[in-house]
């Protein structure tokens, strides 16, 4: 699956497209296939902080359970409550399925984050491939 | 393809080396689906007092409906539980080579003395003068175990060995506390149990991971960097969970001592070394034992267990109240009085039950039969061993004690992994090994066979191994989608994650 | 050694096969200086019949003639034929925990009619596999409310059993979470609720009770759970005399509720093995510590079970698990769903029935000797009560042991203030006349010189 390459991407396999100064967040495809099929995702409340490099919520498969990063830092804005009854859409559709929205506090810290192609590589790197 | 593997009914699924055959278990609902209005399985004796009025006496608080448990005779309950029962896997009907667990014979004497009057029916506050007969199997067993460990004092109280850590944990950081800093962190193996870190978390410490080195064990170099003045201990499982022994055990002990920090020993896997070497004797200074691995209590699906801790003298003020202690006369009595203790961590004195089936073994065993097992179980997993390396990848080659672990390299080579093996293993009447763990294995295959296995159970088991190999280079399809033989094939797990039902709805 | 199935013949076959000289070179990894190279000290070898005889000496070092009125969170109840026969069969004893669900669908449907059953009788949504016991249960409820509410304080009743709030204490150790004590009111043996509703604030994140309490007091749990939530805390409410959901409304109004299970048809084996669980509402099912079954379907549809939402667990999220909990008690939990299906819907309502009546007319005929009164009235029971006796109980015991009979337990251990009080418990096989008895003997004090 391709990496879209107006998103940015965390070494954690979360990626954040931004939108004026806020950010959606979500994990990549590398992510959901590497946990498999996806039983619960635990998300933050509507206002609650998030700081970048720090964890926001956990998604779980039947025998793993994986930390979410966040990007960047800032404030929750909306929460993708359809996952609480489907979380399998981030296995059917990664990098549309959406987690968190967050008002970003320092849009600078977008710049930080890596571009599709570093990711890409990045992956690759981790793999082994 | 002519035939199609996957067809439970070809001959290839379902005959494998003869061990197994199908046989007929009838199909049984839930006990709630059994149940109609008006059959009784019980009967109440006569009220010889007078009856009385629930709603009066109770008022508010009385219950206005009936729990709805279901209403069965007394011949539908035992076959229900019958039935059920013949859908579980156990060590009386074959080898149960689960790592790490131990599933050796659980001797049928055990259930029956602890079955007896006097025992099964003593009340846990009947005074201690009336409760001589249980503090005397409390002690004997106590003293047996203190013996075995080679250690100086012991509490029976934790309830599992989970429970055992925390208790150990414990009095690690009462210690600690008395000599006027409780320390920050644990360092644990990234080899150990899960529920070493999940004890520590706990207890309030931070959890420090310590790499393997390439044999599986304990780097000494990365110990000697890690362990700093903020160490309260190492939590240590030896043999490790890949059933090594490390032999530099005493070196490990000394790095910890040397800054101050304790040597924790995970006893799960002491089996491996009773009547053999005492942990006692190489340095440890505190540990937890499992009742229902090493002493063959039964696990019952699942538990009770019973996680004994024993301890250095040094620790010994710390332990849980109340204690056993001797009166002048020879009786005996629990003391309560002890303001170092960590206090109690759970009610009573532990799993009383569990400890009269513990000594009963260690009396139908004495000395040389304790020895003979330990030796017995390391000759069957080292057995295995020898007829498996070469068909499945051994990752480490370090000399096994009582468990062996394998890795599903070669096979994952054709797309089948080790739960997929485990599930084949099903069909040849064996339970699986574990799988998957230690974690530092990747497709780990932990295989422990225990004392319990005769020559005959152990070549039969290589043999289906052996057979499952071949079946995984000729026709992989098969092993991936056992087991076939089953009441019920793969269940999804998924979905129960995904939406749990946990509770039957009428 | 009988129970070792190799002969020596067989184990020189092994040896050589794996190409050893001896065993000693299976060992040989330990370092020579930690070699154990004499016997253990411990007793010889025995024969099965002089285990029995051993243990049979230890059991009749007392005899179970005596007729016993304690309770306290471990009660006497019969325990129908059924349990251990069933309970006792190879493929439920012998076998380990249920990972590989295919091969152990017994165990595990066993557990989820288990999680019904007490699901169904505390009037709570789910409820888990098990607890060590009932004391453990309620301080992993306490840390999961902790979890639950993001809040770091709890409240507990003086009326929860002491030894369960000892080991509360110990749990919430390192936990930075301080416990405030509420005591009860001296009328009714109940929780203070002005005192309560003083202590809950809205940095609580539990309220801890036990009802019917450790007196035997039945709590207003509708009124305490409102307490409770007025300041947005849980409530927990521990139970360790189960048999009272017979007759006693369940605690819907509770968050949690944690049970010992022992009253139902586990033995008294002075102490453990017991049976804890845990029950809650099914928003706080991620929270819940310890395994859970759950219900699915097989690659051809067939309803089956398996251990499910084990991310909670600590093999899983190691150090950030709901719990350390690994091995529970399910070997007891079939006993308890034995003796549930056994009693089944009326069963449980007439079984409960009879305890009140036998613990009433108890409580009616030792209140009724010169000197004795109940200590507490004006709220409903169970079968436990506290008895006033002007006499000290140690003299009183005395008598009644003569007569083989050990009466109510002294509260003065726990409660300093609550002097020649005693706590008596009668269930269903408490005989008329042993109570008639013990009342007689209560009354023949000595004339004092």
């Amino acid at each position: 699956m391709a990496y879209p390459t107006n998103y940015r991407y965390t070494k954690e396999h979360e990626w954040i497209v931004l939108d004026g100064t806020t950010g959606t967040i979500g994990i990549t495809d590398y992510a959901q296939n590497s946990l498999g099929d996806i039983v619960y995702v635990d998300a933050p409340k509507v206002g609650d902080a998030v700081t970048a490099s720090q964890t926001f919520g956990s998604v779980e498969s039947v025998k793993a359970v994986s930390d979410l990063y966040s990007p960047v830092t800032g404030t929750v804005t909306a929460v993708n409550e359809a996952l609480k009854t489907a979380p399998d859409k981030i296995n059917e559709a990664p990098h549309e399925t959406w987690i968190i929205k967050v008002a970003l506090s320092d849009p600078s810290e977008w710049e930080k984050l890596l571009d599709a192609a570093a990711y890409e590589a990045f992956v690759s790197e981790e793999t082994g491939s | 393809m002519a035939t199609d593997p996957v067809n439970p009914q070809t001959d290839a699924a379902r005959r494998t080396t003869g061990k197994v055959r199908p046989h007929q278990t009838q199909n049984e609902g839930l006990v709630f689906e059994k149940s109609s209005p008006g059959k009784r399985g019980y009967k109440l004796p006569e009220l010889d007092v007078p009856p009385v009025n629930v709603d009066e006496l109770l008022g508010a608080a009385a219950r206005k409906e009936k729990a709805q448990l279901p209403e069965l005779s007394e011949i539908e309950i035992v076959r229900h539980f019958t039935r059920l029962s013949t859908w579980n896997y156990a060590i009386d009907l074959g080898m149960y080579p689960l790592g790490s667990c131990t599933m050796k014979y659980n001797p049928r004497v055990n259930e029956w003395v602890a079955r007896i009057e006097g025992l099964a029916e003593a009340h846990p506050y009947r005074p201690d003068h009336l409760a001589q007969g249980q503090l005397q199997v409390i002690d004997l067993l106590q003293r047996c175990l203190i013996e075995i460990t080679g250690m100086d004092a012991i509490t029976l109280q934790p309830a599992a060995g989970a429970h055992g850590e925390f208790t150990g944990i414990l009095l690690v950081r009462a210690w600690h506390e008395s000599q006027g800093n409780a320390r920050m962190k644990i360092l644990i193996p990234d080899s150990a149990h899960g529920t070493n870190p999940a004890t520590a978390a706990i207890c309030g410490y931070e959890v420090e991971n310590l790499k393997s080195n390439a044999e599986g064990g304990i780097d000494l170099e990365a110990l000697e960097r890690q362990v700093d003045g903020e160490t309260a201990a190492l939590m240590l499982t030896n043999p490790s969970t890949i059933g090594v022994f490390e032999s530099q055990i005493h070196k490990i002990a000394d790095i910890l001592h040397a800054k101050g920090a304790l040597l924790y020993m995970d006893g799960a896997n002491m089996n491996a070394l009773v009547g053999k070497t005492r942990p006692g004797d190489f340095g440890v200074d505190v540990m937890h034992l499992n009742l229902h691995k090493t002493f063959s209590t039964p696990h019952g699906g699942g538990g009770p267990g019973s996680g004994p801790v024993a301890c250095k003298a040094f620790l010994e003020p710390f332990l849980p109240i109340p204690v056993l202690v001797k009166n002048e006369d020879g009786g005996m009595h629990w003391h309560y009085d002890r303001p170092q203790s960590v206090g109690r961590v759970r009610a009573f004195y532990g799993n009383t039950g569990m400890f009269i089936r513990a000594l009963a073994y260690i009396l139908a065993n004495g000395p040389d039969g304790l020895r003979q097992t330990t030796e017995d179980a390391v000759l069957n997993a080292n057995y295995i061993r020898k007829k498996l390396e070469d068909v499945y990848e051994l990752p480490y080659k370090t000399p096994s004690m009582h468990e062996v672990v394998f890795s599903d390299k070669r096979q994952a080579a054709k797309g089948v992994k080790t739960g997929d093996i485990a599930k084949r293993l099903i069909d040849y009447g064996f339970h699986p090994y574990t799988v998957s763990f230690p974690m530092i294995v990747h497709g780990a295959l932990m295989i422990e066979p225990t004392e319990s296995e005769s020559l005959e159970e152990l070549d039969l088991f290589i043999e289906a191994m052996r057979a499952i190999a071949r079946e995984v280079e000729e026709t992989p399809e098969l092993v991936k989608s056992a087991p076939h033989s089953t009441r019920v094939s793969r269940l999804d797990e998924v979905q129960a994650a995904r939406k749990p039902v946990l509770r039957w709805r009428g | 050694m009988r129970y070792l199935p190799k002969s020596p013949a067989e184990r020189e076959q092994m040896l050589a096969e794996i190409g050893a000289r001896s065993i000693d070179d299976l060992f040989a990894v330990i370092p020579a200086e930690y070699r154990l190279t004499r016997d253990l000290d411990v007793p010889r070898q025995h024969a099965e019949s002089e285990i029995i005889d051993y243990f049979r000496a230890a059991g009749a070092r007392y005899t179970h003639k005596h007729t016993s009125f304690l309770g306290a969170g471990a009660y006497r109840h019969y325990r129908p034929i059924l349990i251990d026969a069933m309970a006792q069969r190879g493929e439920f004893l012998t076998s380990y925990t249920p990972y590989q669900a295919e091969i152990t669908q017994g165990t595990l449907q066993a557990i989820f009619e288990f999680q019904t059953m007490i699901s169904e009788l505390t009037g709570m949504d789910v409820a888990n596999a098990s607890m060590y016991d009932g004391s453990t249960g309620a301080a992993e409820a306490v840390l999961m409310a902790m979890r639950i509410t993001g809040r770091h304080r709890a409240v507990v009743a003086n009326t929860v059993h002491p030894e369960y709030r000892e080991v509360l204490h110990t749990y919430l150790r390192y936990r930075e979470m301080p416990t405030k004590l509420v005591a009860c009111d001296p009328e009714t043996g109940r929780v203070d609720l002005r005192a309560l509703e003083a202590a809950v604030t809205e940095e609580t994140a539990a309220v801890l009770i036990q009802s019917p309490n450790f007196f035997g007091m039945i709590e207003d749990i509708p009124v305490i759970a409102d307490i409770a939530h007025k300041k947005g805390a849980l409530l927990i409410v521990s139970i360790a005399e189960a048999v009272s959901l017979g007759v006693v409304r369940p605690p819907v109004e509770a968050d949690i509720v944690s049970l010992e299970a022992q009253a139902f048809g586990v033995p008294l084996c002075y102490g453990g093995p017991y049976c804890g669980v845990i029950a809650t509402k099914e928003q706080y099912l991620r929270q819940i510590p310890g395994r859970l079954v759950g219900q699915t379907v097989d690659r051809d549809g067939y309803r089956g079970f398996v251990l499910t939402l084990s991310t909670r667990e600590q093999h899983i999220r190691r150090e950030k698990a709901t719990s350390n909990i690994c091995t529970n008690q399910a070997l007891v939990a079939l006993m308890a769903t034995i003796f549930l299906t056994i009693y089944g819907k009326e069963g449980m309502r007439e079984l409960a029935e009879q305890n009140l009546a036998k613990a009433h007319y108890a409580a009616q005929a030792l209140s009724a000797q010169p000197g004795a009164k109940l200590r507490f009235t004006g709220a409903p029971w169970f079968n436990e009560f506290v008895l006033y006796t002007e006499e000290d109980p140690a003299a009183w015991s005395q008598r009644l042991r003569s007569d083989r009979i050990v009466g109510g337990l002294d509260l003065h251990r726990w409660y300093p203030e609550m002097s020649n009080c005693t706590l008596w418990c009668a269930t269903e096989i408490m005989p008329r006349e042993r109570m008639d008895k013990t009342a007689s003997l209560m009354a023949a004090r000595p004339v004092e010189a």
